[in-house]
C-alpha cells in the first residue's frame, strides 16, 4: 500500500467515526446555544444507542430503531429539562446525573431482557444502516487522486452519514435564519431581552433540548446500528464530552463544529492506524496521545492561544424574572 | 377633535392593590396620566414604584384595582399583552442582546414570520422611518457591544416605539449616562411627547423630575401620596413629599481646613484581568480634614483606582503612599492597620456578607481585634454589644443585631458598612457610591457622617457617579475619563464644565 491509499483509509475511518460526534456536537449546539449546559450528551447518546439496538431487534427495521433512539433520546431532554428549566436546578449536576442513569440503566435493563451481561441481542441485517454504494462509484475507482477519494470516502457509507452532514447546513439555517434560531440565539444571550419581548423563556429552551434530543438520537442509533450490529456496554465511550470540545473548540457555530468533528475524527482514526506502528526516529507512541489529543487542544484553546472562545453568555444560568 | 385634546387619559390605574406576603408593595394605588404628557413618579427605593410598573408591564399582576388604557379596562397577564396594548418599557439595564445588530434586537419577538429575510428588510425601512421622525439616529448594522450606552439606550427606545408602543414607560433612564448623553435623552424624549406619545418616567433625581416632566406623582411606602403639576411646585416639597418630614438637599458644610498630606498617589497605572488598561499614570493627593471627590461616568477606572487604593487590586505600576509609607503591595488588612478605612463601592458583593447576621457584618473585617475575642475565639457578647452601640447610634432599623443582614433595607445596609468603618477612627477614608440604592433619609444621614470625618481632620476620598453628591460634598473634584485624571476643579464648578469633561469633551 503506498501513502495515498493508507491516507485514503485513515480518511474514511475518520468520518465514520466522526459522524456521532457530528450528531452530538450539533445537539450540544442547540442547546448550549439556548443557554442550557449538556453535559449529559454522553448519557443521551449512550441511552439512544440502547433504545435502537432494542427497538431494531425486536422489529427487525432499521428505521423503527432510529425512531425508539430519538425518542428516548429526547425523553432525556425533557427530564434535564424539567430539573433545569421548570426547576431551575443545577445544569451540570442534571447532565452528569443523566449520565449515570444512563450508564447504569442500560446494563440493567439489557441485562434482564438479553441475558448476555449487557449486551443487546445481535441486530438482523435489515434492522441495520448499511452502506450505500453510490452510483458510478466502482467507475470512478480507477481514475487517479479523486477515484478512491469518490469511492472510499463519498461513497460506500450509510444513509446516517449523508444525513449527519445534511445536518450541518440545516442547522446554520435554523439559527441564522429562521424566527426559532434568533429566538433561540438571543435566550442563550440575555433571556431578559426575550421575556420582554414577551416570548417564553421556557418553553423557547424546552423547544431547543428537544432540538437537541433529536439530534442526539442520531448519534447513538448510529453507534449501535450503524457501525455496529448490537450495543455493547458504556459504547459511547467519552464521545459524549468530546463532542462537547469539538462544540467549543468550534466556538458554538455550526461549520466550525463539522470541521472541528472531522479533525477530532480524524485524530482518532490516525491513533488507531498508529496501534502497534512506530514511527521513524522517535519509535512507538502509544496511542493515548492522539486520544488525548482533542481534549489538548480544547484546553490550549479556551487558555486562549487559539484565539477567544466566547460562549454564550447566560449559559449555565436558570433564568428567574428580576423583581 | 376631542381625541386630540391633552386632556384625555392614556393610562388610568383605579384601585391598584398588590402585596408580597406580608409586604404591602402597592395600595389602593389611584394614578391618571394624560395623553402626550411627560410624567414623572418618584419615590425612594421600595416605595413601590418598580412593582407598580411591572403590573403595568404584566410581570405581577394586581391583586385588586384595574387598569385602562384610553379609557377602555385592559388585563395585562404578561409582556405580550402590555405590548400589545401600546405600552414599551424602557428598563434599567438594558434588555438587550449584546452580540445581536441593533436591527435584530430591534426585530426580536416581532419578527413578521417564520423566516427572518423578508423580516428584515421591513424592519430596516421602519427604522429609517422612526430615526426620521424621532432622531432616534443607531446605525442598524451596528453590533450593541460597541455601542456607548446612550447610543443602546436609544436601541431600547426604538425597540418599543417599532412594536407601536403609545405609552412609553423609562425606568431610572439617566443612571448609566453622561449629562450630555442625559441631555440628547430628554431632548428625545420631548419630541416623542410632541408627536403624540405618553411617557412615564421613573426616577429617584429630582431635578431631572424638574426638567422634563409636565406632571408628578410621589410615591412613599407603597402608596400614591401626591400629584402636582410640575410647573407648580418645587424641589423642596417633592423630596419632602417623599420622605414624609423635611430634609435638606444641599449638605451644610464649613470651609475645609486642609492639613497634611496623608495619602498620595504617583503614576499609579491599574491593569484589569483582561489586561486593559483602566487606571492610566494617575497622580494626586489627599490633605487631612478635606474631601476630594472623583467625578466620572462609572467605568472610567474609579472602581481600580479605589481597589487599587484599598489594597484588592494589585497595580501594575506607580506608587500610592498612605501616610507617607509606600503602601502598593499591602493587604487590606495591613492597610487597615495603617489607618485606612474603605467603604466599597458595592456593598453586597464586597462590603456585606448578606446570610451573615448584622452583628458578624457589622465587625467584618475587623475580627482579629482583641476587643472581639480572645486567640481563635470570638467574644459574641462584645460583638453583640458593640452592634447594638452602633445600631442606637446609626439610627439602623430594625434594631436587631441578631436579623440577617439581606433582611434590612438599602439605606440601612450601607449604614451598617458606614457604621463599621467610621467608628474604627481611621486617619483615612476611601468611599466609594457611599448612597447608592440609599433612600433619601439615609444619604442626608450619611453625608452628615461623611463632613463630620473632615472636620474631624480626616482625608477623605469620595468616588460617586452622581454629579451632585460630589459636587455639594467635595472640597476639589477631579475628573476622570477613560482611565485618566482629565483635570481639577473646585466645588464651584457648574455641572456643565464637568460634565463636559466627564464626556471627555473639555478639560
Amino acid at each position: 500500500m503506498d501513502y495515498f491509499d493508507i491516507f485514503i483509509s485513515i480518511l474514511g475511518s475518520a468520518v465514520r467515526l466522526s459522524i456521532p460526534l457530528l450528531f452530538t456536537a450539533l445537539a450540544g449546539l442547540f442547546s448550549e446555544r439556548a443557554g442550557i449546559f449538556d453535559i449529559g450528551l454522553e448519557g443521551k447518546m449512550l441511552a439512544s444507542a440502547f433504545a435502537a439496538a432494542c427497538v431494531a431487534y425486536w422489529t427487525g427495521n432499521a428505521w423503527f430503531g432510529l425512531l425508539g433512539g430519538i425518542g428516548v433520546s429526547i425523553a432525556f431532554s425533557f427530564v434535564h429539562g424539567f430539573a433545569s428549566i421548570t426547576n431551575r436546578g443545577n445544569q451540570i449536576v442534571s447532565g452528569v446525573a443523566l449520565n449515570f442513569v444512563a450508564a447504569g440503566l442500560t446494563i440493567v435493563l439489557g441485562q434482564a431482557w438479553f441475558r448476555q451481561g449487557g449486551r443487546t441481542g445481535q441486530v438482523p441485517p435489515e434492522g441495520r444502516f448499511s452502506s450505500i454504494v453510490l452510483p458510478g462509484a466502482d467507475m470512478m475507482r480507477d481514475v487517479p487522486i479523486i477515484g478512491p477519494l469518490y469511492a472510499n470516502v463519498i461513497s460506500g457509507n450509510n444513509i446516517l452519514t449523508y444525513i449527519a452532514f445534511l445536518m450541518v447546513p440545516i442547522s446554520w439555517w435554523v439559527l441564522y435564519r429562521t424566527r426559532f434560531g434568533l429566538r433561540l440565539r438571543a435566550v442563550g444571550e440575555n433571556p431578559g431581552a426575550v421575556d420582554t419581548a414577551g416570548i417564553s423563556v421556557a418553553w423557547l429552551r424546552y423547544r431547543s433540548l428537544i432540538v437537541a434530543g433529536f439530534l442526539c438520537g442520531f448519534a447513538g442509533t448510529y453507534l449501535s446500528i450503524a457501525q455496529s450490529a448490537a450495543f455493547i456496554n458504556n459504547m459511547s465511550a467519552g464521545k459524549g464530552y468530546i463532542a462537547l470540545a469539538a462544540l467549543i473548540f468550534a466556538k458554538w457555530k455550526p461549520v466550525p463544529v463539522m470541521l472541528a468533528c472531522l479533525l477530532f475524527g480524524f485524530l482518532d482514526a490516525f491513533a488507531n492506524f498508529m496501534q502497534g506502528k512506530s514511527m521513524p526516529l522517535i519509535g512507538e507512541v502509544p496511542v493515548q496521545i492522539f486520544q488525548a489529543l482533542p481534549y489538548i487542544l480544547t484546553c490550549v484553546l479556551l487558555a486562549g492561544f487559539i484565539g477567544t472562545a466566547r460562549p454564550p453568555k447566560a449559559g449555565g444560568v436558570p433564568y428567574t424574572k428580576e423583581r | 377633535m376631542s381625541l386630540d385634546s391633552p386632556k384625555e387619559p392614556a393610562i388610568e390605574l383605579v384601585g391598584i392593590d398588590k402585596k408580597f406576603g406580608t409586604v404591602h408593595a402597592n395600595k389602593n394605588i389611584n394614578l391618571t396620566v394624560a395623553k402626550g404628557s411627560i410624567h414623572g413618579i418618584i419615590g425612594e427605593n421600595g416605595a413601590g414604584k418598580s412593582t407598580l410598573m411591572s403590573i403595568l408591564y404584566g410581570f405581577y399582576q394586581a391583586d385588586h384595582g384595574e387598569i385602562r388604557i384610553s379609557g377602555k379596562p385592559v388585563t395585562i397577564r404578561d409582556s405580550q399583552a402590555a405590548i400589545a396594548a401600546g405600552i414599551g418599557m424602557v428598563h434599567q439595564h438594558f434588555m438587550l442582546v449584546e452580540n445581536f445588530t441593533v436591527l435584530e434586537n430591534v426585530m426580536l419577538g416581532a419578527e413578521g414570520g417564520q423566516l427572518l429575510a423578508k423580516g428584515v428588510a421591513s424592519a430596516r425601512k421602519e427604522l429609517k422611518r422612526l430615526e426620521d421622525d424621532y432622531g432616534l439616529e443607531v446605525d442598524p448594522d451596528a453590533v450593541i457591544e460597541e455601542l456607548p450606552v446612550g447610543s443602546q439606550q436609544r436601541v431600547e427606545i426604538l425597540k418599543a416605539l417599532y412594536r407601536g408602543a403609545e405609552i412609553l414607560i423609562l425606568d431610572e433612564p439617566t443612571g448609566v449616562l453622561t449629562p450630555p448623553e442625559a441631555d440628547h435623552l430628554f431632548k428625545v424624549l420631548r419630541v416623542l411627547r410632541d408627536q403624540g406619545k405618553t411617557i412615564i418616567l421613573i426616577t429617584h433625581k429630582l431635578r431631572e423630575i424638574m426638567a422634563i416632566t409636565d406632571t408628578v406623582s410621589v410615591m412613599r411606602r407603597g402608596e400614591m401620596v401626591a400629584t402636582r403639576k410640575t410647573a407648580e411646585t418645587t424641589v423642596e416639597e417633592l423630596a419632602e413629599l417623599m420622605v414624609g418630614r423635611r430634609v435638606l438637599l444641599r449638605v451644610e458644610k464649613g470651609a475645609a481646613n486642609p492639613g497634611a498630606v496623608l495619602m498620595s498617589v504617583r503614576n499609579l497605572t491599574v491593569k484589569d484581568s483582561r489586561g486593559v488598561t483602566m487606571v492610566d499614570n494617575v497622580s494626586f493627593d489627599v490633605r487631612a480634614g478635606e474631601i476630594v471627590g472623583i467625578a466620572g461616568v462609572a467605568g472610567n477606572g474609579q472602581s481600580e483606582l479605589l481597589e487599587a487604593i484599598a489594597g484588592i487590586r494589585k497595580p501594575s505600576s506607580g506608587e500610592i503612599l498612605i501616610g507617607g509609607k509606600p503602601a502598593a503591595g499591602i493587604d487590606p488588612a495591613g492597610l487597615r492597620d495603617l489607618g485606612l478605612a474603605h467603604i466599597p463601592e458595592d456593598r453586597h458583593h464586597m462590603g456585606l456578607v448578606l446570610k451573615f447576621e448584622e452583628y458578624e457584618n457589622s465587625i467584618l473585617g475587623y475580627h482579629r481585634d482583641p476587643r472581639y475575642g480572645r486567640g481563635p475565639l470570638l467574644d459574641l457578647d462584645a460583638m453583640r454589644k458593640d452592634a447594638e452601640e452602633k445600631i442606637g447610634k446609626y439610627d439602623i432599623r430594625p434594631p436587631n443585631p441578631r436579623l440577617r443582614t439581606a433582611n434590612f433595607s438599602g439605606g440601612n445596609q450601607q449604614k451598617i458598612v458606614v457604621a463599621r468603618e467610621i467608628e474604627r477612627d481611621p486617619k483615612m477614608l476611601i468611599i466609594g457610591q457611599p448612597t447608592r440604592g440609599v433612600d433619601i433619609g439615609a444619604i442626608e444621614f450619611i453625608h452628615k457622617r461623611i463632613i463630620e470625618m473632615r472636620d474631624a481632620g480626616k482625608a477623605v476620598l469620595l468616588v460617586s457617579v452622581e454629579l451632585d453628591e460630589i459636587r455639594s460634598l467635595s472640597d476639589r473634584i477631579l475628573v476622570m475619563f477613560a482611565g485618566k485624571i482629565v483635570g481639577e476643579k473646585s466645588s464651584e464648578a457648574g455641572e456643565q464644565t464637568l460634565g463636559l469633561m466627564m464626556a471627555g469633551i473639555a478639560a
